[in-house]
């Protein structure tokens, strides 16, 4: 069995349906365990008081939104390689899922940054990466409704989200590239191991990015069924009026 | 209900538009899954239909 099997549609969406109430399933027992346990369950930080309980929806959302632009960039170069059209619809449909998650991080990062730093906005590069990032999120949709053609629609998009791709990395290592700005480092650093969260903070919040990421997979999966079938009516329908 | 202190506006509007956001992107998504579902049937339908009077 190849992975590329479910570069046909009817196989996709058959794999798609069995797996999907498993993860909605997974993602809403996750989501909801880490949110709460978050919330409820954890004590204040001694610098940042009650805030800290923001960390369960700024960190699972900032993540997923740069992780959401590189499934776009793994689906979009199999497109432009290889056609499959179902990695194009699946690059489409993560879209609006992406920016969601960018939305809830540039928003929840502005009321933690409020009271922390004082302003609800800098030009911090983390900062302007990731809302540079939005505008392409924003860009990307425009561009899928902008283009008739789904083929075409499916190619300029693929090369707007490779540019775009940039900034998804900026996003990540802003910190790194440039020693400045008020956003501090990486909270939860994979490469290195070395995180800067305690335990009682760090636990909840693994439930919760696990939670989100199975959330967007959930997502990404039925909402990739929902533009194969919407491929599918246009194509009978443009049959129907070739035959007529 | 947790005691969140002085902060307790911020937490809860952080909160509050997350949750809002989270559930908007989910109840769009069904909805217009739904939608191309009906549609998908609607069109399949009709074409049998055409087909078999044709």
């Amino acid at each position: 069995m190849s992975l590329w099997e479910y570069a046909n549609p009817v196989k996709f969406l058959g794999l798609s349906a069995r797996v999907q109430p498993y993860l909605w399933a997974a993602a809403a027992i996750c989501v909801s365990v880490g949110l709460t346990w978050g919330f409820f369950g954890t004590p204040e930080d001694f610098r940042q008081g009650s805030t800290v309980k923001i960390i369960y929806l700024h960190v699972p959302a900032a993540l997923m939104a740069i992780n959401a632009w590189f499934m776009m960039l793994v689906a979009s170069l199999i497109w432009l390689i290889r056609r499959h059209h179902v990695s194009a619809l699946a690059a489409k449909a993560a879209a609006p899922v992406g920016m969601t998650m960018t939305v809830i991080a540039l928003v929840t990062g502005a009321i933690w940054g409020q009271p922390m730093w004082g302003t609800w906005w800098a030009w911090d590069p983390r900062l302007t990466s990731f809302l540079i990032l939005f505008l392409f999120y924003l860009g990307y949709i425009a561009l899928w409704e902008a283009v008739d053609d789904p083929d075409t629609a499916a190619d300029l998009t693929s090369v707007l989200c490779l540019v775009g791709s940039v900034f998804a990395v900026l996003s990540r290592y802003a910190v790194r590239f440039w020693n400045q700005g008020l956003h501090q480092g990486t909270s939860v650093p994979v490469a290195t191991g070395g995180r800067t969260v305690a335990d009682v903070f760090f636990y909840p919040l693994l439930v919760s990015m696990i939670g989100f990421g199975l959330l967007f997979l959930a997502l990404v999966l039925y909402r990739t069924g929902t533009e194969i079938r919407l491929r599918r009516t246009r194509a009978l329908l443009a049959r129907q009026g070739r035959d007529a | 209900m947790p005691e969140l202190g002085k902060y307790a506006a911020e937490v809860m509007a952080a909160y509050g538009v997350s949750l809002a956001l989270l559930a908007a992107i989910v109840l769009l998504s069904l909805r217009k899954g739904r939608r191309a579902r009906a549609e998908l049937a609607q069109t399949e339908q009709s074409l049998g239909k055409a087909r078999k009077d044709g």
